[in-house]
């Protein structure tokens, strides 16, 4: 199969330290792949290189088979690319219904309309509502983000990613600040995630990791030093070694 | 069934209704502050027809400021771009018809709005503050150095419009004017309720709060703050010409520095990101700067001062914020 997403070389350092050393992988349609490794190991920067909000030093990145370094991040979301925030990313004063209208409005070329309010918009109120439902946000549509909780805010964030339609979905800790409670229905959503889609999740908390994922890369330090099955990923000396000390893995994987 | 149910719920078909309940109402009570205006004040015209054009600069701000998170200090450029071009319009081209002077004015405004707008969005924050700055003073600058066209520091003067539609004579008591400018304020009022309601108006609104996260949705940041930009330069141009039709004179305290941070006080006092917030500041700032003025005539300005910091302490979001802010929280506890 054709990759749909491919990195080659990328390269970034702030300062002295190389935060993204050489980092190569490639994502298929239908990839769900964790994207693992201790605090600062570079992950995030890593979306934010492939996502164009950060230019790397050197490197290349290709969606379908087109180069899309020199892009800044807008085309790339155009183009099918999209991600997820660590830290949420929302509009206090707005519902989640505007959210997701807003994305799917946007995606369609119709955000820049001056006339009109989307709740006329039949299409788009019924598209908002299939995908509320989807994600258990039915309830909320109407309250306003700094009403909810932060579990359904990152809910949100993952409605309005599925909202952009992409190819390529980056997801920077899905559930990072969900209480234990919440996570289910965030792995509920993670599991439901269409079929083709390429997904790359960071995560940290390990259970989450061996249940979605059918492929593990560990970064640490700037390197990928693992890209392999989850079943060894455990195994992985390197892998453990990184890990040393480090709290979830240790006591999840020991 | 059930479906039908769903879409009214995303839809919140209640909360519309009361929207456009409140719309409605919002046009009608400026209606009806017109109409009392006409009728309490009939000596005072002249001074209301500058407060709606001062309020079309306020609303104007409102587009880029309370709407887009756009800082600046140089708005008075846009009105007055509109001002000076209906002037000239009528001194240098025989350009008399008001209708045609408030057409270059809107034109005039809107070119002034995408040139502060391209330079203005070079930078944030302060700097961008800095910006504005400087295109008011070029503009006033500008303004001033080509006295040929624009009469320099004397004001460009001797505009004299025909009658409005050949039919109503820009009388001594500014009766036409001010019906003018109270039909152009309705006018420009319904057609931007639109325009924030629609989905560029929401867009607007997510980029004043998180423009990263606008681009993460794929939409481009800097393009929709130009068309917001154009609009306002637009809104600007109408408040420059009214005020260059009704009073027929044009002074360079149009394009000044001190007019911009009027406005800018004044949205802040009605409360930024709303257009009846922008009306409510310019109508109780003029209209309190006028009565204090008038009653002590020395300490006034230090009343006006004491005036905004007890605002800006105790309602931040300013008078309309406020109250809006405080009826929603009633609502709610009743429900
Ligand atoms: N803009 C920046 N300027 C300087 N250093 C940065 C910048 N962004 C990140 N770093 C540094 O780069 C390293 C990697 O940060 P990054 O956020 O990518 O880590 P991460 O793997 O996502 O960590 P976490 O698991 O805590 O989210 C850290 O040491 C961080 O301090
Ligand atoms: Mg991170």
């Amino acid at each position: 199969m054709t990759s749909i997403l491919e990195v080659c070389n990328l390269k970034k350092a702030f300062g002295g330290l190389a935060v993204t050393n050489n980092v190569s992988l490639s994502l298929n349609p239908g990839d769900r792949v964790a994207l693992i490794g201790p605090n600062g190991a570079g992950k995030t920067t890593f979306v934010n290189l492939v996502t164009g909000n950060l230019r790397p030093d050197s490197g290349m990145v290709r969606l379908g088979g087109e180069t899309i370094t020199g892009l800044n991040p807008m085309r790339r979301v155009r183009k099918g690319l999209v991600r997820s925030f660590q830290v949420t990313r929302l509009f206090q004063d707005m519902t989640p219904a505007e959210h997701v209208a807003l994305a799917i409005l946007q995606r369609d070329g119709r955000s820049t309309q001056m006339l009109g309010h989307f709740s006329h918009m039949p299409d788009v109120t019924a598209e908002t509502g299939e995908l509320l439902s989807k994600l258990g946000l039915h309830d909320f549509a109407s309250s306003k983000v700094s009403r909810i909780a932060y579990g359904q805010q990152r809910l949100l964030e993952i409605a309005i990613a599925l909202a952009l339609r992409p190819k390529v979905l980056l997801l920077d800790e899905p559930a990072a600040g969900v209480p234990q409670s919440d996570t289910g229905r965030i792995e509920q959503a993670l599991a439901e995630l269409p079929a083709d889609l390429a997904v790359l999740m960071i995560e940290h908390d390990m259970d989450l990791v061996f249940r979605f994922a059918r492929r593990v890369i560990v970064l640490a330090a700037g390197e990928i030093i693992f890209d392999g099955s989850p079943a060894e990923v455990t195994k992985d000396a390197r892998v453990r070694e990184a890990y040393l000390g480090s709290y979830a893995y240790v006591s999840s994987v020991a | 069934m059930a479906a039908l149910m769903n879409e009214n719920a995303i839809a919140g078909k209640p909360a519309r209704v009361r929207l456009a309940g409140s719309d409605l109402l919002g046009v009608a009570i400026v209606i009806a502050a017109a109409i009392a205006g006409y009728f309490l004040f009939p000596n005072n015209l002249a001074l209301l027809t500058r407060i709606i054009s001062i309020a079309l600069l306020v609303l104007s701000l409102d587009l880029v400021t309370g709407y887009c998170g756009v800082a600046t200090l140089g708005h008075a450029a846009l009105y007055g771009a509109g001002a000076y071009a209906a002037g000239m319009a009528a001194v240098h081209f025989g350009i008399t018809d008001p209708l045609a002077m408030m057409a270059v004015g809107i034109l005039a405004g809107t070119a002034a709005g995408l040139l502060s707008g391209v330079i203005v969005l070079r930078a944030h924050g302060l700097p961008q503050l800095v910006l504005s700055i400087a295109i008011v003073h070029l503009f006033h600058e500008a303004a001033n150095k080509a006295s040929s066209w624009t009469g320099g520091s004397d004001g460009l003067a001797s505009i004299a419009p025909d009658p409005l539609l050949g039919l109503f004579e820009f009388d001594l008591w500014s009766r036409t004017a001010y019906v003018f400018g109270v039909v152009l304020l309705l006018v420009v009022l319904i057609v931007l309720r639109l325009v924030v309601r629609s989905p560029f108006g929401m867009l607007c609104r997510g980029i004043k709060e998180d423009p990263i996260r606008i681009r993460a949705m794929g939409a481009s940041v800097h393009g929709t703050i130009m068309r917001m930009y154009a609009i306002s330069g637009a809104v600007a141009g109408v408040g420059g010409a009214l005020n260059a039709i009704s009073t027929q004179v044009v002074g360079l305290d149009s394009l000044s520095f001190t007019l911009s941070a009027e406005a800018l006080v004044m949205l802040v006092l009605g409360g930024t990101g709303s257009l009846y917030g922008a009306l409510i500041g310019t109508v109780s700032f003029l209209w309190f700067e006028d009565i204090v003025s008038a009653a002590n005539p020395f300490h006034w300005l230090t009343i006006v001062g004491a005036l905004l910091i007890l605002v800006v302490l105790f309602a931040p979001r300013g008078l309309y914020g406020t109250a809006s802010a405080f009826l929603e929280r009633r609502q709610e506890a009743r429900r």
